[in-house]
């Protein structure tokens, strides 16, 4: 079987000391950041970015995503002990979460997170290792029409996703496409946009942008009102849910990863959606005497595992066609262009020690956070007690010193401030910024692809529609389009953010 | 995120009170977030189209360099002016209150710490950064825990980046001397 083979030399890769040691350390940061409140993944990730430049490819790809799982899991607990969730996925998490913790069972709310996650990423890394290596092939076939229609329909399917105004977020991601033009273009070696300056010839480091955006913005944003909170929880114990509750929960898992698997796989979809969707879903099929919102089992590990499922199978796009899905598969394209990987379906045949040794070892990192997180609860607990006025300034710190390491220039630091500034107007003005992240990505490949398929056209954008898969795709954008427009769908949407809220 | 929206409640009323005195096209806007995220659009996509005209346009079958940001931009206004519109029809929400001392000093801690990194090495540039940024807090006050916080944090970067990671910050900087 080809598939245990490569596994197997996968976990060769993965089970190195030194990477093993890597994923460690990833799970270990990332969960001592996501702790605290008001840091998500995007955040932690681009906070830790820098700290990877001088390690090797795989290693490097292998801490960042222990991080990814860190964060996740670090945003869970924060959600249910204090009812803070650090990250939109795991809102959900805190209806019942915290409920649980307020009644004397955090301990078996964070276990009941932890093993629901753990499951749901041991399915989900066999999936990705089940269903990426065909993907990756009819991803070989894809000319430059149909990765221009796949960009289209990733951005589209971020808009429907996104919260508040369609139009706003419409605006934002072509914002950030045009952003992500700033530089040199490569086919002409025109400057543009770079207003004369040294530091934007090549464009703007897209960690600058998630950095202040995500982290300066959301800080200011923060101080806003600054809410004094408490952590009354000291000590966790009762950890082990007994065996009625591993009745309940059995089900929930299932359910979850399911569903979370699914929906990771649509662009623009991921964790979020995942842990919504999950809930909503165990409300539905659950007994009328489960109480939801009121401290019910069922509604922490549907949700987690839900989570954690959509984190895992986002990599499913993001490794086969080098296109992200979500800000943070973003951030890790990012990081392996840095790495001067070109992110894409030829990863897999070219480079397979890097490609099997990532999939395995997110498998090690979830069992590293099942093993590690409980024991260590205590130390989690005494991060979440930090006081925010005395730990925002050393996130600033690190944000600012991460930025200047990025190129060893304070021009980056403005660029930072700048974006902190704009993050934080968009927030208040009620524009999310997350597809402007991604536009910003995607912005130059899709305009080097859209160039490439006009020119073996000759011109004629109807290359876009006449290939089969190019046209279905653009299809579905228009239907997802389309059906977000209709009122009535429309006042689903809302409902749904709403009830998230 | 949901955080945001409940804590301007309790102003929503009085912001309302506060446009409706107002006169000229203030009092016609009547949802002011479309209003402002128009005026953003429409200017940085009609500043972003203007600068395009400089590149080349080209063909559909050779897209110059300024083909794609032309129709961007061009798109980007387009949506910019539906905002627009939209805001003097569609009621909304408040904008609600601006951080304004925590902004101003959030950013400038930041740039403070850009202007002195080299010139006057890591130590003051983080002095600077963390102490007007903890001033942008309303519990912020001396004390000695958190003057104890701020030697380690700044100890700790001095190790961990300059010398442990080899980031090239100078800890003294230029206006010192080397």
């Amino acid at each position: 079987m080809d598939i245990i083979s490569n596994l197997w030399l996968g976990l060769q890769t993965a089970a190195s000391a030194t990477n093993l040691l890597y994923c460690l350390i990833g799970v270990f940061l990332g969960t001592a950041i996501g702790v605290l409140p008001g840091l998500g993944p995007v955040a932690t990730i681009a906070m830790l970015l820098p700290v990877t430049f001088g390690l090797p490819p795989i290693s490097a790809l292998i801490m960042l995503a222990g991080i990814y799982y860190g964060a996740q899991y670090g945003g869970s607990t924060t959600a249910i002990l204090v009812n803070l969730p650090g990250e939109s996925s795991s809102v959900v998490t805190a209806l019942d979460g915290y409920q649980m913790a307020r009644q004397g069972q955090a301990g078996k709310a964070l276990a009941t997170a932890a093993i629901a996650s753990f499951f749901a990423g041991t399915v989900c890394t066999l999936l990705i290792a089940l269903f990426s290596p065909p993907l990756a092939e009819v991803a070989l076939s894809f000319g430059p029409a149909e990765y221009f229609s796949l960009m289209v329909l990733g951005l589209v399917a971020s808009i429907v996703l996104a919260h508040g105004s369609l139009l706003h977020a419409l605006g934002m991601i072509i914002f950030g496409l045009l952003l992500g033009l700033i530089g040199t273009d490569v086919n002409s070696g025109v400057a543009r946009f770079s207003f004369n300056l040294p530091e934007l010839a090549d464009g703007i480091n897209f960690v600058v942008v998630a950095m202040g955006v995500f982290g300066l913005g959301e800080i200011i944003g923060n101080l806003e009102h600054e809410a004094s909170r408490s952590v009354t929880l000291k000590k966790v114990t009762g950890l082990m849910p007994s065996k009625e509750d591993w009745k309940r929960i059995v089900g929930p898992i299932l359910r979850g990863t399911g569903l979370g698997a699914v929906l990771g796989i649509l662009p623009g979809g991921g964790a979020m959606l995942a842990s919504f969707s999950a809930y909503a879903l165990e409300k539905k099929v659950a007994k009328p005497t489960v109480p939801f919102g009121k401290g019910a089992i069922e509604g922490v590990a549907a949700p987690e595992a839900a989570n954690n499922a959509g984190a895992q199978t986002s990599f499913i796009p993001m490794l086969t066609l080098g296109i992200p899905s979500n800000p943070v598969m973003a951030l890790m394209i990012g990081a392996m262009i840095i790495q001067g990987i070109q992110p894409g379906p030829s990863v897999m045949t070219e480079q397979p020690a890097l490609f099997w040794g990532l999939i395995v070892s997110m498998w090690i990192g979830n069992l590293m956070l099942l093993v590690l997180n409980l024991p260590l609860i205590g130390l989690w607990v005494k991060m979440i007690s930090i006081p925010y006025h005395l730990l925002y300034p050393a996130i600033i710190v690190f944000c600012a010193i991460g930025v200047f390491s990025l190129s060893n220039t304070e021009m980056d630091v403005y660029f930072m401030t700048a974006f902190g500034l704009l993050g934080y107007i968009f927030r208040k003005i009620d524009a999310e910024p997350a597809p402007m992240l991604l536009g910003f990505i995607l912005g130059p490949m899709m305009e080097e692809f859209l160039r490439r398929a006009l020119l073996l056209s000759k011109g004629s954008p109807l290359v876009l529609v006449t290939r089969p898969i190019s046209a279905t795709m653009l299809a579905l954008s228009m239907l997802a389009l389309i059906a977000v427009l209709t009122p009535a769908l429309q006042k689903k949407r809302e409902e749904a953010f709403h009830e998230q809220e | 995120m949901g955080s945001g929206d409940s804590g301007n409640r309790p102003e929503a009323g009085m912001m309302s009170n506060v446009v409706a005195k107002r006169t000229g096209i203030a009092a016609l806007i009547r949802g002011p977030k479309d209003f402002w995220t128009g005026v953003i659009y429409l200017l940085f996509g009609g500043i972003a189209f203007w600068i395009a005209q400089d590149y080349g346009f080209g063909t559909a079958s050779r897209m110059g360099p300024g083909y794609f940001p032309s129709v961007l931009s061009a798109l980007l206004v387009l949506i910019g002016l539906i905002s627009l519109v939209r805001s003097f029809i569609v009621p909304g929400e408040p904008l609600g209150k601006f951080a304004l001392k925590a902004g101003v000093l959030i950013i400038l801690s930041t740039v403070l710490f850009g202007f002195l990194i080299n010139r006057a090495g890591l130590v003051i540039a983080l002095l600077a950064l963390v102490l007007v940024s903890a001033a942008a807090s309303e519990k912020f006050r001396f004390e000695w825990k958190a003057v104890l916080g701020l030697i380690v944090l700044i100890a700790f970067c001095a190790l961990v980046f300059v010398i442990g990671l080899g980031v090239p910050m100078p800890l003294i900087g230029t206006w010192f001397g080397e």
